[in-house]
């Protein structure tokens, strides 16, 4: 027994060793084996060079698309960009713009207060707006009211009105939100067009604007500033919807109609162009309004008749008061008749 | 809970598109939506790979920052969902998709576009009935405890769904299989020719 224990010893030894080393190395050698054929099969590796490119976005001519009419690359990296400019910049910039406007608006108001006339009213009108240029005013103001609300609720309205009054009201709101700015958008732009069009040669530069702008408009110094039909910043507003207007219905179109194919980096220009544009000029238009209605005494029913009083005339615009006092007309007693038709009425200047 | 995530190993895509079909059958989506596509670069060429490409559920989605009506929600789950009645149909989410996921049926005029559509990682959306549900949505895989239809049926299970933590376990194994014995973080002997996942963070 005591010889034998040894040697059995030794076997179950053996045998252990034997199974375990086995046991130890199979899984590796086959690993081995599976890593070398797997390598010697596969397909090349993908390169950090095609990921470059699907970074750059870019399609080549070996890019395929499984999806019907897709004209996607594989990765938009632009999105990313253009949600950081929408969201932390744009959002942010509307806000400040037409907030601080209309901030500075009401403390001018509260510290300088309304224009008034300086000379009472002759009761002697001119003619400064025809029915048409009325018309195309008041068109295109109401649709830039509307285009001003229903942006700024595509922008701003799901921080304020989804938690004030619930999805099935909010879902109406913006749905009618997107489709009234949609719809109104386009025929906004052809009448703001029109209009600009229309007062092109009131708002050419002229050298009096300097001296207009030097005295702020007459807000700098005593008394008022020579104008023409149109004071420097009257020509500042048009020629800032010439612009920056022009360009925000340019981007609307882009963005209004995207059966044309444009891609998503367009679509994404467009909408930064779009939001930019349409903020700034809604925090001046607010500057506009205040100017034409609460601001200036006489100057809102000048739109509203078209004939402004020759005090008014003589004071804001005393260039183009100088060229049509002749044309001053005193009207019939009951005011608002139509006026005659026999060439006698008050022409604008030319 | 799980946080549900797509994979897809490009090394296994066959580009057979039977995800994209599997897809299009689970959620009977509607003419010209596609919520599935397989991408293919350098095709023909030998260093030639696919992709199948749907919605990531990306744990801070693009689509849900920029959305004007706030549609969009993430179950608990990690699964990004919309809510058609409240979809405009803007195409914002389009705009900042990484993936181009979000698509538009085609209803009016003038190239409006209809309410969004995209993958819902089956688990369907927010509705009355189970009926409306999948009329708008498609299947809801998820709340009969299933995973997404696409992943189940790919062939060579190149397309994996599920929580992100057990699909990252299943390719990581594949990675040591393929022969980085240690998960690739060091010593890859194929390091010249492969990147074994697109790191989005490393610049160039």
């Amino acid at each position: 027994m005591h010889t034998a224990n040894p040697g059995r010893r030794c076997g179950w030894l053996a045998v252990t060793l034997v199974l375990a080393f086995g046991l130890l190395l199979a899984p590796a050698l086959l690993a081995q084996e599976t890593a070398d054929r797997e390598t010697a099969t596969a397909v090349v590796g993908v390169t950090p060079d095609t990921w470059r490119l699907v970074r750059s976005g870019e399609v080549d001519a070996n890019f395929r698309d499984s999806r019907a009419d897709s004209n996607y690359n594989l990765v938009n990296a632009s999105g990313e960009g253009w949600r950081q400019w929408r969201n932390r910049w744009v959002s942010p910039f509307g806000l400040i713009a037409i907030g601080g406007m209309a901030l500075m608006i009401a403390l001018f108001y509260l510290l300088v207060g309304r224009k008034t006339l300086d000379e009472p009213r002759t009761g002697r009108l001119l003619l400064r707006w025809s029915v048409l240029t009325r018309a195309l005013h008041w068109s295109v103001a109401t649709l830039f009211i509307l285009l001003a609300l229903s942006g700024l609720n595509l922008l701003y309205g799901k921080f304020v009105f989804r938690p004030l009054f619930g999805d099935a009201i909010w879902g109406a709101m913006i749905s009618a939100s997107k489709v009234a700015h949609n719809y109104l958008g386009p025929l906004f732009g052809i009448l703001l067009v029109v209009l600009l069009l229309k007062l092109l040669r009131h708002n050419l530069p002229s050298r009096e604007d300097l001296t207009w702008f030097k005295k702020g408009g007459g807000l700098i110094g005593k008394g008022h500033v020579e104008a023409g039909f149109a004071n420097g910043g009257e020509k500042v507003w048009y020629w800032l919807l010439a612009t920056a207007g022009v360009a925000v219905i340019l981007s609307g179109f882009v963005l209004d109609f995207p059966n044309f194919g444009q891609g998503r980096d367009t679509m994404q220009w467009a909408n930064l162009i779009h939001a930019l544009g349409a903020l700034g000029l809604t925090a001046v238009a607010l500057g506009h309004i205040y100017i034409g209605t609460l601001g200036t005494e006489g100057s809102f029913e000048g739109m509203k008749s078209g004939y402004v009083d020759e005090s008014w005339a003589k004071e804001h615009h005393s260039l183009w008061y100088e060229e049509v006092k002749e044309s001053a007309e005193t009207p019939p007693a009951p005011a608002q008749s139509s006026p005659p038709e026999d060439g006698t009425l008050p022409q604008r200047p030319t | 809970m799980a946080q549900m995530k797509f994979m897809c190993d490009a090394e296994r895509c066959i580009e057979c598109n039977g995800c994209v079909t599997a897809c299009k059958n689970a959620n009977e989506t509607e003419w010209g939506i596609q919520r599935r596509r397989v991408v293919t670069l350098d095709d023909g060429l030998p260093e030639e790979v696919s992709i199948s490409v749907a919605c990531m559920h990306c744990d801070d989605a693009p689509c849900m920052a920029v959305c004007p009506t706030d549609c969009f929600y993430r179950t608990e789950d990690g699964i990004v969902l919309h809510d058609k009645d409240l979809c405009i149909g803007c195409g914002y989410c389009l705009y900042a998709c990484p993936f181009g996921a979000p698509q538009f049926p085609q209803q009016g005029a003038f190239g409006e576009r209809g309410k969004m559509d995209k993958c819902t990682f089956c688990a369907g959306g927010p509705a009355d009935s189970p009926e409306e549900e999948y009329a708008k949505y498609g299947a809801n895989r998820i709340a009969e405890g299933k995973l997404p239809l696409c992943a189940e049926m790919c062939s060579t299970k190149a397309l994996l769904a599920g929580d992100a933590q057990t699909v990252a376990d299943i390719f990581r194994q594949r990675v040591v299989q393929r022969g980085h014995p240690d998960g690739a973080w060091s010593d890859n002997p194929r390091a010249s020719v492969d990147d074994l996942a697109y790191d989005a963070t490393r610049q160039g």
